[in-house]
This record gives C-alpha cells, sequence and structure tokens, in this order.
C-alpha cells in the first residue's frame, strides 16, 4: 500500500500539523512515511500545503505531481491541486469558503464542514483533526490505535491532556463526512 | 522502536551531531537551515554531552570559531545555506590550506544573490569546484534522505579526521525541511582532553608541553618553493581521497538501457521516474553519486558506451552535467534538465525529458 | 698579524649574566624593522606567560599583517588567522579549551578595519580572551596605505596628501569604543618606545592576563608603535613624532579597570 496525499490551506488551519500527526501514526503502524512542506515566510492568512506519503515500502520521492488524495482547505488550494488527483483518487475539502466547487467527475469527492464542527465544539483549535477524522473514515490507512500514539509522539508532553479532545474531533469527522461523489 | 523518530533533516542531522560526540557548533541562522542551530540550542548540549553551540555574529566569525577549535583538535561544525556558504569560503580556503578537519553543512537554497528560500542544488560549482580561492578540494557528501542527513554526521568527521581536510555535507532545502522516519545512531562520548591530546597532538594546538615543538597552525608559506611543496602533498593526499573514498549508489543500472545521474532531492526524484518509466516498459536506471567529490566517474564509465543515453537531472542550470560528461567521455549523448530558483522538477516533468531525449537517439 | 676572535662564551660569562633571550622568544631573527616595537612586544607577552608558568597552556592567534609570523617567534602553540578573524578564531580556541590562556595579537588595519566586527562582538560577549592591539597608524606589512587609525593630516601611500577626514573619516578609537562594552573588563593604551612604558606595558600585559585566569571577560591592551619605515623616518624621529602626534591623539593610559 502507498498513499500519497497532499493537504493544502492557510497557514494557521493546522495543515502541518495534520500532516505530521498522519505520518507519525504511519509510524506507529510500521509504515515508511515522509512529509513534504511547502515552507516559506509563514504567517497566518498566507498558503501552506504539505505532501504526506505512508507507504509499506520505501519511499521514492517526497516530491510528486499527482496524488491519491488531496485535502483542500480554501480556493487557491482547490485551484491548484483539483487536477492534480489522480483518476479514480479522492478529493476531501470544506466546502466553507470554496465559491468554486470541484467539476472532475473521474474522481471520488467528499465534504466535511470542518470550520462550522469545530465552531460548534467551541474549539476552532481541533479543526484539522475533524478534517483528518473524515479523511481516516474515508481512507483508513491507519489504525485508531496507532492515531492515539501518533498524536503522543506529535504533542510536546505538555499538551497530552488535550489528545482527548483532538480524538473526539476526528470521531466528529468520522461521523460528519459527506462523500457525494462516489465512484465505487 | 524509541530511537526511531519523525524528524527534518535539519534536526536530524543536529541531532546526529550530539551523538556522534561533536565538542562544539559555531553557526549563524539562515532560512532553510535555522532548525539546525534551533535545535541543538533547544536541546542544552551543554549539559547532555558539553557540546559548545554558540550562534556567532556572522557566516564569517562562525567559519573562523571553526577554524580555532578544528586547530585544537576538536570535532566542530557549521552550517549555513547557500549565501552564508558564500561569506563562509575565505575561512573555507584557510581551513583546506590548514588541513583542519571539520564538518561544514550547506542547505541549498536558490540563487544567485539573495535568490530564494526554496530549494536549489545551485552550489554544485562552488563544492565540488573550489569556490574559495587556491588548489584545494572539499570531501562532499550528499545526502538523499532524512536518514542520511543524521549517517553522514560520523561518517564526515571519520573522512574529515582520517585525511585531516574539511568535509561538506551538501543537502538542500528539501532534505533540511522534509520529515522522515530516521533511524538515530546511538550515542557516543565526547573525547576528554587527555585522550584528545594523545591522539592529536602531534599536529593540534593543545599547549606546548614541556619539550614539545610548538605546533602551529597556518596556511601561510611565504617562501613559494615551500608552498609549492605544501600544494603537492595536498595534491597527493587528494589523490588518495579519490582512490579511497568515492561512493555512489547504483539503482537498477544492470538491465538499464538509458541512465539518469542525479545526487540529493534529485535522486529521490529520479527514483520515481525510475518507478512510472518501467511500468510503462522504460528500462531506466539511476546512478546517484554519495561523494560529489570525490566523483564517481568510473562508476558512471561502466556505462558509457553501452546504454543509448544519460541524463543529468539537478536543481540548476547545469553543473554536474559537465562531470557526467567528462566520465562519459564522447561515447554515448549527455544530456541535462534541471529547474531553477528554487522550483523543484516534478516526476512527470523529468520523465517527459527523458522520453524526448530518447526520441533523438 | 694575527687576529684573536673572541667567542660568545668569553663574553657571556655564567654568573655574570643579568639579563638574556626569554625561553618563549625562539632563536630567529626578527622580521621586523630595526626600531619596531613588535619586537618589544612580543618579548613582554612571552615574558609574562613564562613568568606565570602557563606557556604549556597558552595559545596565541597572529594576524595578518607584519606580525603575521608572530607564531615563529614566539615558542608557544600558535594559530594564524584570517585577516581580522583573530578574535573569532580565539573564540573557537577558548569554548572548546576554557581552561587554556587564549591571547589574539593584532595591528590596527586587522583589529579596526577588516576585523570591527569580530572584535566588537568578541568583547560584547566577553570572551575570556586577551586582545594585544598593536597601533602604528599605518599599514606597515604592504607597504604603508592608511589604516584606520592613520591621523588627521598624516601622510601615507593612499592619503599622499594627508589623511583628509572628510572623505577619509576620522581616526578610529577603537580601544575606547570596546571600553564602553560590559563584556570588556580591562581596556588600556600603553606604549613601548621609553624603557619606563615598557615596563608599564608588562604590567598592563600581566594584568590582563590574570583577568583571565579570573575569568573576568575581554582584556584588551593596546599598544602604540613606531613605524619608522612606513612613516618615513628615523626610528628615533618617529619615536619623538609618536610622541608628539599619535600619544596626543590617542592618550596613554587605562580605559576602563
Amino acid at each position: 500500500m502507498t498513499e500519497e496525499i497532499i493537504i493544502a490551506g492557510f497557514g494557521g488551519q493546522g495543515v502541518l500539523s495534520m500532516g505530521k500527526i498522519l505520518a507519525y501514526s504511519g509510524i506507529m503502524e510500521g509504515q515508511e512515511v515522509s512529509w513534504m512542506p511547502s515552507y516559506g515566510p509563514e504567517m497566518r492568512g498566507g498558503t501552506a500545503n504539505v505532501a504526506v506519503i505512508l507507504s509499506d515500502e520505501r519511499i521514492n520521492s517526497p516530491i510528486l505531481h499527482e496524488f491519491d488524495t488531496a485535502i483542500v482547505l480554501n480556493q487557491q488550494s482547490m485551484d491548484k491541486f483539483e487536477a492534480t488527483v489522480k483518476k479514480g483518487g479522492l478529493l476531501l475539502y470544506d466546502p466553507n469558503g470554496i465559491s468554486h466547487p470541484p467539476t472532475r467527475t473521474d474522481i471520488n469527492i467528499a465534504t466535511i464542514e470542518g470550520a462550522k464542527e469545530a465552531s460548534d465544539m467551541n474549539n476552532r483549535k481541533v479543526f484539522n483533526m475533524i478534517i483528518m477524522g473524515a479523511y481516516l473514515k474515508l481512507h483508513p490507512i491507519v489504525k485508531m490505535e496507532n492515531i492515539h500514539k501518533g498524536l503522543e509522539k506529535s504533542l510536546p508532553s505538555r499538551h497530552h491532556n488535550l489528545i482527548p479532545m483532538n480524538e473526539q474531533a476526528i470521531q466528529v469527522g468520522m461521523k460528519k463526512v459527506n462523500l457525494i461523489q462516489n465512484l465505487n | 522502536m524509541e530511537d526511531v523518530k519523525l524528524m527534518k533533516g535539519n534536526e536530524a542531522l543536529a541531532e546526529a551531531a550530539i551523538r556522534a560526540g561533536v565538542d562544539a557548533y559555531f553557526g549563524y541562522p539562515i532560512t532553510p537551515q535555522s532548525e539546525v542551530i534551533e535545535y541543538l540550542m533547544a536541546q542544552r548540549p551543554e549539559n547532555r554531552t558539553g557540546m559548545v553551540v554558540l550562534q556567532a555574529e556572522s557566516e564569517v566569525a562562525a567559519i573562523n570559531m571553526v577554524y580555532g577549535a578544528a586547530g585544537a583538535g576538536k570535532k566542530v561544525m557549521t552550517s549555513s545555506s547557500s549565501p552564508g556558504i558564500s561569506l563562509k569560503l575565505e575561512g573555507i580556503s584557510y581551513i583546506a590550506g590548514a588541513e583542519l578537519p571539520c564538518l561544514i553543512v550547506n542547505v541549498m537554497r536558490g540563487g544567485p544573490g539573495l535568490g530564494t528560500i526554496q530549494p536549489s542544488q545551485a552550489d554544485y560549482f562552488q563544492a565540488v569546484k573550489g569556490g574559495g580561492h587556491g588548489d584545494y578540494r572539499l570531501i562532499v557528501l550528499a545526502p538523499s534522505t532524512v536518514q542520511e542527513m543524521a549517517d553522514f554526521v560520523d561518517k564526515s568527521f571519520k573522512l574529515a579526521f582520517k585525511y585531516r581536510n574539511p568535509v561538506m555535507i551538501l543537502a538542500d532545502g528539501a532534505i533540511g525541511q522534509m520529515m522522515e522516519k530516521v533511524y538515530l545512531p546511538d550515542a557516543k562520548p565526547r573525547l576528554t582532553d587527555d585522550e584528545l591530546i594523545e591522539k592529536y597532538d602531534s599536529w593540534a594546538t593543545t599547549g606546548r608541553k614541556n619539550g614539545r615543538k610548538q605546533n602551529i597552525i597556518t596556511s601561510l608559506n611565504l617562501k613559494s618553493e615551500k608552498q609549492e611543496v605544501h600544494n603537492l602533498d595536498l595534491q597527493a593526499k587528494y589523490k588518495r581521497i579519490e582512490e579511497n573514498e568515492t561512493e555512489s549508489e547504483e539503482i537498477h543500472c544492470e538491465d538499464a538501457d538509458y541512465i539518469m545521474v542525479a545526487f540529493g532531492t534529485s535522486a529521490r526524484i529520479c527514483q520515481k521516474v525510475i518507478q512510472i518509466g518501467r511500468e510503462k516498459g522504460m528500462k531506466l536506471g539511476l546512478i546517484r553519486p554519495i561523494t560529489l567529490w570525490p566523483y564517481p566517474s568510473k562508476t558512471i564509465a561502466k556505462y558509457a558506451g553501452k546504454v543509448k543515453g544519460f541524463i543529468s537531472v539537478e536543481m540548476n542550470a547545469g553543473q554536474m552535467v559537465e562531470d557526467v560528461r567528462l566520465a562519459v567521455d564522447g561515447k554515448t549523448p549527455v544530456i541535462h534538465y534541471g529547474r531553477m530558483g528554487g522550483m523543484i522538477a516534478t516526476p512527470g516533468e523529468v520523465l517527459t525529458a527523458v522520453e524526448n531525449h530518447l526520441k533523438t537517439l | 698579524m694575527t687576529t684573536s676572535v673572541i667567542t660568545p662564551e668569553e663574553i657571556i660569562k655564567t654568573g655574570t649574566v643579568v639579563f638574556k633571550k626569554t625561553e618563549n622568544i625562539n632563536s630567529v631573527p626578527l622580521s621586523y624593522c630595526p626600531g619596531c616595537g613588535h619586537g618589544v612586544v612580543h618579548r613582554l607577552i612571552m615574558e609574562v606567560v613564562e613568568e606565570m608558568g602557563i606557556t604549556a597552556d597558552t595559545i596565541g592567534v597572529a594576524p595578518v599583517g607584519c606580525s603575521v609570523l608572530a607564531y615563529e617567534f614566539m615558542n608557544i602553540d600558535m594559530q594564524q588567522a584570517a585577516h581580522g578573524r583573530a578574535p573569532a578564531v580565539a573564540t573557537g580556541i577558548k569554548r572548546v579549551f576554557p581552561n587554556k590562556y587564549v591571547f589574539t595579537y593584532q595591528g590596527d588595519g586587522d583589529l579596526a578595519a577588516i576585523g570591527t566586527a569580530e572584535t566588537i562582538h568578541a568583547c560584547n560577549r566577553g570572551e575570556n580572551i586577551v586582545i594585544i592591539f598593536v597601533n602604528n597608524g599605518i599599514y606597515g606589512m604592504t607597504g604603508g596605505q592608511m589604516a584606520p587609525t592613520t591621523l588627521e593630516g598624516m601622510k601615507s601611500s593612499t592619503s599622499p596628501y594627508g589623511r583628509d577626514v572628510h572623505t577619509a573619516g576620522y581616526p578610529l578609537k577603537i580601544t575606547e569604543m570596546v571600553a564602553m562594552l560590559p563584556g570588556v573588563c580591562y581596556a588600556t593604551r600603553q606604549a613601548v618606545h621609553k624603557p619606563t612604558l615598557v615596563n608599564k606595558t608588562k604590567r598592563a600585559i600581566q594584568k590582563a592576563f590574570e583577568n583571565q585566569r579570573d575569568n573576568k571577560g575581554t582584556s584588551i591592551v593596546e599598544v602604540l608603535i613606531n613605524c619608522n619605515s612606513g612613516w618615513k623616518m628615523t626610528p628615533e624621529q618617529a619615536n619623538i613624532w609618536l610622541e608628539e602626534n599619535m600619544a596626543v591623539y590617542f592618550p596613554l593610559g587605562d580605559i576602563k579597570k
């Protein structure tokens, strides 16, 4: 199994840390992983994206031109990454802030109201975990117990008290994800 | 499993430095490698191993601090990115001239000038052809994974002390910034001063004990006859290094009829190109130089005249391709494909370049 | 006619020796011009090191300039630094050998022009080292060009009509500058063109090394010397000129203690 994912949105949405938690969870699952960010002058509101690869085999290129999954969290990222999803792949997005929804018919498309659900939970910081939950529901590439270990590894120990809330957010995402175009 | 971590290349290198028993790091922040000094500072290495970590006032000062501490026989390193390495070149030339062992890390970004902070391999010439003044060589290692960022630290110091020669790890912004699974090397203790004196008292400025001849670290010879002898000695050393330390990896070359040559991040991309190409029935192979100097010319020459063509894939305007052509010696067509200014070629682009080249052969 | 040759042994008899070469100075001819003060300053440093019993623990850093070959004259472990970088090199040595005595020996071009940044930042970090700053107001080694410490109106090969402060700036009082920094524990200006001044300079150098022993921070000892060949004077004229001009703009004495 090899899963090549692009996660893209605004800086401050937790794009990079979601990728890191996924990658760490992959390590806990015994997989090879890579996490390749677009780095630059990091600032709230600027765009941020990270390519994450989880694989049973040695990973060749961390730089990719097409992906199994694109997780898209703003319009600029939609414009840039819709076309890079492999045929039959998955595009997951939060409709909040998307003015031009995807038009491709050869990929699976799902939505998750991440911003709204996070607001309902009174915790905007768990936004990225809601999105990750939605993704894991559709592509269960790592077991929940390894997600737990991934959270433990990626969060500094002073934040370990927040792990239950993050796991709750993952559950919310799993429950609320909406597969709007299903090729299977 | 406890020593398996998900780390950025820069962080893995910094942790490996502590574990390699490095005595001192002198540096100055610059993107995309500031995580090296940030990680070291956060780790309190002065408590972990007694390692000195100092933020200098400039890259110039940092490399000269390396000179001083290396001249004292200590295990010393610095790191920077392209514009900062340009500043260090004066010191690097002095270090090469004075034959001091040390490690210099360049996490390359796009140039020329202030350029960009995105990944690049445009400092190949600077690293392997000189950069600073005078006839000198750095041993240049090119990691292509986060694991190699960690592993090459100890490897570099072994080479540096074996030949009393500066070693450079030539990485790029992508390897510095990306995270991968890394198995951290076992920690080894720093040398005590007594151990150091026992090993290096023949040349290092450890203090002139009773009766010992004074030790002098210098790159100066006012008499040209003496300076020529020094140069001949250096060239003899470089020849020994070429004979003994050249290293490369051959991937799927055994049945290949077309060979890519690439190092660092470009070599990773080319491995994907092999995968996609072979799915389409193309017999592609890759030679990945691990040492950029000494260059694996003999490995490349083995395939010259046997395959249809070579492509040198680099994040620059075509630098290493000159060494590929020297090795191939006109026996087979060689082209270059590269992106510049911080842009990274995708596997798809490289495959297209290979297909286009094959059509002409 | 026969000539009798008197051997050195006949002149110097054991028991009558009242003055001899410092052991820490090598038995080689100095490369300095007759009348130059570098040799005196070398000797003073080596005397202090010898008398303090720290020869085996002292590491010197030579600059670029007339004293580039200082390591051939001082019989201790030494490193030769790139132009201006001696304080950085000394920092590197001292940080990995905190129990050794480390000093730099620098001229005015090295310390106050090309190496200004390294000088100021080593002092600002309070590096526990000794900086010996030998100021002769000119670039001697390269043939008498203008230095940062060349006096106003003073002629040099790159200020042939005299230093014009409106275009070339003012002579730099860098010792006063670094004396302001909290990392500097001792800043003084001395000279060696008279025996009494030589003794004072030796005491200043000794104090600087004692400060290093006591971990007090950076000590800088500036020493005014003549550059009779660069100034195009006889040694005697040069010493008089030094006293009447250099020592007026760069007054002798402790700046910080």
